[in-house]
């Protein structure tokens, strides 16, 4: 069904709001316990080895410690579980910065100093830390992260490679990146029984409780997870790390009593994921009218020995645009770090710096303006499925931005506008996610005519329950909005639950689903419950439903789309660089909320400014961390960094990809950014960097 | 993180004869950067001796029309003064451009001169380096050594090399304002001059300044000085705002017809220390005032640099960007518009 919007498309504030302003919405650590116990870990100083013993007898002396759990009087997991997940279960050392102890004290800094006095000795090995495209060890992955096939090969480009016109061939390099949300991640767990509960900081409630159940060897129905509110993700929330596992396992040990363990700014370097740093060779063949003949895209990038994980880089390249041969590829090399994790655009963050900058070489070496190469080929229909597109309006949004930047009137020489001691130059790049629906997530929707949640005579108010999570992104107001469609009432009339198990199953807030796939789980639901009870139901009714299968998948490409612009100023002596101004132009079906939806779009973008110009993990390859380990060393984008910022977008009307009309919003910003800033520095100062970040030493 | 005693003697006298008295003793202020080291293990105090309120809080006129600043006195307020933003403008705008609006409400004058490197191998238990732990090597010669020094730095030998910077601006901008630092001790009062305040690492990086344990600052005093009313602090560095400098530039400059007749220059983010540019302050006087003066004044304090040349990030590139800061900074003071 498609739904007729009212709620839909204005602006819903933020029913958790008032709350969070007055600071009275409870994040994970917040979560009030009797007399909580507080956990401090035990870090590995080495990257790769054995633990020959640990003396913990300074620790266990220390008032206030009541237990110091090792590798070997930890109680035991199941083998069934991610080797990342096999916290305290052997004395092997796989990443610096591994937990090989864990303390519990009645304070946090009981807990800290009695950690700080657990004396470990190690067997070291050697280990290697270091992306290297030449090492022996790079292997090819039989799938991406998302299941797609790692490497795809249509026609010969390297021959068309060779007869083109025009090629361009060059190699880019994106950093390792750490997501750093406000909220660090946090565990709260309590074993009640034989039940774990945990309040836990995660985008994915029911991930979660999954992982547990696994490592403990417990029905999911044993385990609770809540999280109401989460202070931001970004994807490092979304898979379950170590800490939560350590956590459970130390509460298990001392089984009644809460235990509470909130990491470090500096321990959110080491395990709980991160994007890893890729190498992307690029070349494009087009012929002299600036069609393109060939589209490669070649990447080397970091995984974990331990447990693989493929950040998509190259698949970006798969849909983008028409071309007659293609090939995508990805390298893996196992290094003896921590393992990666989804981290806001999984694949489309770093692969369209690659891309998108080529694109602009290729403009360049055409003569061609680098809006009207991407015209030219764009495709009629998907060029990796060969389906026809449910809407695909790239071309809209960059004569749109066209059109708000001015960009008839600029002169494409580049280093040609200086400015009170500044060069000035103007980028473009072009941005693009799918539409994702995850399966299984499960609404309810309930009348209450009584009670706290009604008044028994009025108009009933409804209770709409899911396992939805809110980091921020805006769950909360937006599915409100789209119960209240679905149940054609006010919003005012709508009773929201999410963030709990207790509410079932649900898909996570990642991969820019959630709006289709909850969303779509309760508009099922609406629908089930006005069939049944109608519009006046008595109190109690209640129906049920799980995301639906889209009737239209394999029928339609589905993507949402976008076009970046930036001014970028490179100051002629220092080489220090401001970006004036970021226009972002999307189109991305209907937009269910514009209050909340302006925020995600304005967040990618500056995520994207922030990964151009500052973020880089450095990882020290001699001891095997990540060494710039607090925000002071690891920037992200300050609002002084930029000037203006302005968000756009198109109206589309998309039958096709559920029953709101949305597609995804959450990462799209941030896919093209840094391209766009790369590209609009190149104008600005004639200078081509191909890697990220862009520092000022590259215009020295 | 240690547990340690908290004391809050009733005067600096007795602030400094507690420290003075205990090896494991150490001041507290603003806690902007010590707290940081509690917590991360770096510094392991017995006793915190709290100094909050037993400085001078006051900024007050010097008979000579200089300014005597009290160690007490925050950041912010520094910054803000009337007195310091017309006659030392150098110094609101390097203080401004430290740090964060939080911070600079808690950090103290005198506290900003003790803050210790951020070199991110000090800040790391797990790693070597010759200042945290002696003798045990320096991790930044062949590491992440981006923010790291050019000038006067230890090399070698290995058990003593240490390349840190000192992170402080205000810090530079007193170098070039010829600050002297009051100073109480168990033996009584000193002055120090601010540029001889802050060592450089030579044989010992695991000593910052000259201080002994226990000494306390008291006061920052600033002479009169005509030629500051025409100063400037320009930070280049990585992020627009609260961020370390790669390098900072200090100045001020009188121009006389077309002829530079008095110049001061201090550098930031190149040196153990404040770094004041006496080699280019003398190239400079005397010479025309063109962009040709500015670069060859940078390169002749440059001529001993020696940068780290890393695998991992070195500071190679410091080298024209001092060259390139000195330059758009004098420039910039003489009001003319030339480019590079």
């Amino acid at each position: 069904m498609t739904l007729t919007p009212h709620a839909m498309g204005t602006a819903v504030p933020r029913p958790e709001g008032p709350e969070k302003v007055r600071g009275r919405a409870p994040y994970a650590f917040e979560h009030p316990a009797a007399e909580p116990l507080y956990l401090f870990p035990v870090q590995a100083a080495i990257a790769r080895g054995r633990v020959t013993a640990i003396d913990t007898s300074a620790a266990d002396a220390l008032d206030g410690v009541v237990l110091v759990l090792t590798p070997e009087t930890a109680p035991r997991l199941s083998d069934a579980i991610d080797p990342d997940h096999g916290v305290l279960q052997s004395a092997q050392v796989h990443q610096h910065g591994q937990y090989v102890a864990a303390v519990v004290a009645t304070t946090s800094e009981t807990a800290r100093e009695a950690a700080e006095l657990v004396r470990v000795t190690y067997a070291q090995e050697p280990h290697v830390a270091a992306l290297d495209e030449d090492s022996p060890e790079l292997y090819g992955p039989d799938t991406l992260v998302t299941g797609a096939p790692s490497d795809d090969t249509r026609g010969d480009p390297d021959a068309a490679l060779a007869q083109a016109a025009v090629t361009v061939r060059a190699t880019y390099r994106t950093s390792m990146e750490h997501h750093q949300p406000m909220e660090p991640h946090t565990t709260v767990a309590v074993w009640e029984g034989g039940r774990l509960v945990v309040h836990e900081a995660t985008q994915a409630v029911s991930w979660t409780r999954q992982t547990l159940a696994g490592a403990f060897g417990l029905a999911e129905d044993d385990v609770d997870v809540v999280a109401p509110h989460v202070g931001g993700g970004f994807g490092s929330k979304g898979g379950t790390h170590p800490n939560t596992v350590l956590t459970a396992l130390v509460a298990r040990a001392v089984p009644g009593r809460t235990v509470k363990y909130a990491l470090t700014r500096q321990q959110m370097f080491d395990l709980v994921g991160y994007r890893p740093a890729t190498i992307q060779h690029v070349a494009l063949g087009a012929d002299a009218d600036g069609r393109l003949t060939a589209i490669t895209h070649d990447v080397v990038e970091q995984s974990s020995r331990i447990q693989e994980f493929v950040e998509p880089t190259a698949a970006f390249s798969r849909g983008m645009y028409e071309a007659d041969t293609r090939r995508t590829s990805h390298r893996v090399a196992p290094l003896d770090i921590g393992v990666p994790t989804y981290m806001r655009a999984p694949g489309e963050a770093p692969g369209s710096f690659g891309a998108e900058c080529a694109m602009d070489e290729l403009a360049v070496a055409l003569g061609v303006d680098p809006i009207e190469l991407r015209v030219r080929n764009e495709p009629e229909v998907d060029p990796e499925e060969g389906l026809p597109y449910s809407s695909r309006n790239l071309v809209a949004c960059l004569r749109r931005g066209a059109e708000l930047f001015d960009w008839s009137r600029r002169d494409p020489t580049p280093r040609s506008r200086l400015v009170d001691g500044w060069w000035h130059g103007s980028g473009v790049a072009a941005a693009t996610f799918p539409v994702v629906r995850f399966p299984g997530s499960e609404a309810r929707v309930r009348a209450a005519r009584n009670g706290v949640a009604g008044n028994g005579s009025g108009a009933p108010r409804y209770v709409v329950e899911i396992a939805a999570s809110d980091i921020g992104q805006g769950a909360w107001a937006a599915l409100t909005a789209i119960a209240a469609d679905a149940l054609d009432v006010p919003v005012e009339r709508i009773d929201l639950a999410i963030g709990d198990t207790a509410f079932g199953s649900a898909s996570p807030a990642g991969g820019s689903s959630g709006t289709t796939s909850w969303g779509a789980a309760i508009t099922e639901a609406a629908e089930r419950f006005r069939d049944k009870y109608g519009d006046d139901p008595d109190d109690g009714d209640a129906a049920d439903a799980t995301t639906p299968d889209n009737p239209w998948a394999g029928e339609y490409a589905m993507h949402a789309y976008g076009a970046h612009f930036a001014e970028v100023a490179v100051h002629a002596d220092t080489g220090e660089i401001r970006v004036p101004r970021m226009l972002g132009v999307f189109a991305a079906g209907r937009i269910v909320n514009p209050l909340t939806a302006r925020s995600q779009f304005l967040g990618g973008m500056t995520m994207g400014l922030s990964a151009a110009l500052h973020e880089e993990s450095v990882l020290d390859d001699r001891f095997g961390h990540v060494v710039n380990r607090d925000l002071a060393g690891y920037h992200i984008a300050t609002c002084a960094d930029v000037g203006r910022m302005d968000v756009e977008w198109l109206d589309e009307d998309d039958p096709y990809v559920n029953p709101m009309g949305s597609k995804g919003i959450g990462e799209i910003g941030i896919v093209g950014a840094a391209a766009a800033i790369a590209n609009a520095a190149h104008h600005a100062t004639g200078v081509r960097v191909r890697s990220l970040p862009i520092t000022l030493d590259a215009f020295l | 993180m240690k547990p340690f005693a908290y004391e809050r003697p009733d005067d600096a006298q007795g602030a400094v004869a507690t420290v003075s008295a205990d090896p494991g003793a150490a001041f507290l202020a603003g806690g902007t950067n010590l707290v940081d080291h509690l917590r991360l293990g770096l510094a392991t105090p017995s006793t915190l001796v709290d100094v909050t309120g037993l400085t001078s809080t006051e900024i007050t006129d010097a008979p000579d029309g200089g300014l005597s600043i009290g160690a007490g006195v925050r950041n912010a307020d520094l910054a803000a003064d009337e007195r310091v933003r017309a006659r030392y403008p150098v110094l609101a705008q390097a203080l401004l451009a430290g740090a964060s609006g939080q911070l600079r409400n808690m950090a103290t004058t005198g506290g900003n001169l003790l803050q210790r490197t951020r070199c991110a191998y000090f800040q790391d238990l797990t790693t070597p380096c010759n200042k945290r732990e002696p003798g045990s090597g320096c991790s930044a010669l062949e590491g992440w050594a981006r923010h790291h020094a050019v000038l006067g730095a230890t090399h070698e030998p290995a058990d003593v090399a240490c390349v840190a910077t000192h992170p402080s601006d205000m810090a530079v901008a007193l170098a070039v304002l010829d600050a002297q630092v009051r100073v109480l001790g168990a033996e009584g009062e000193r002055t120090i001059p601010l540029s001889a305040l802050h060592r450089l690492p030579g044989g010992e990086p695991s000593r910052d300044t000259v201080l002994a344990h226990g000494e306390l600052i008291t006061a920052v005093d600033l002479p009169p000085s005509p030629i500051a009313a025409r100063s400037t602090y320009d930070k280049v560095r990585d992020r627009a705002s609260f961020a370390f400098a790669l390098v900072s530039v200090a100045a001020a400059i009188e121009v006389v017809g077309d002829t530079i007749t008095d110049a001061r220059v201090a550098l930031g983010g190149v040196a153990h220390k404040p770094w004041r540019a006496t080699a280019a302050e003398e190239a400079l006087v005397g010479a025309p005032a063109t962009d040709d003066t500015f670069r060859a004044a940078a390169r002749a304090e440059l001529v001993d640099a020696r940068p780290v040349e890393s695998p991992r990030g070195g500071t190679a590139f410091k080298l024209p960007l001092v060259t390139a800061a000195v330059t758009a900074a004098l420039r910039g003071l003489t009001g003319r518009e030339e480019h590079a």
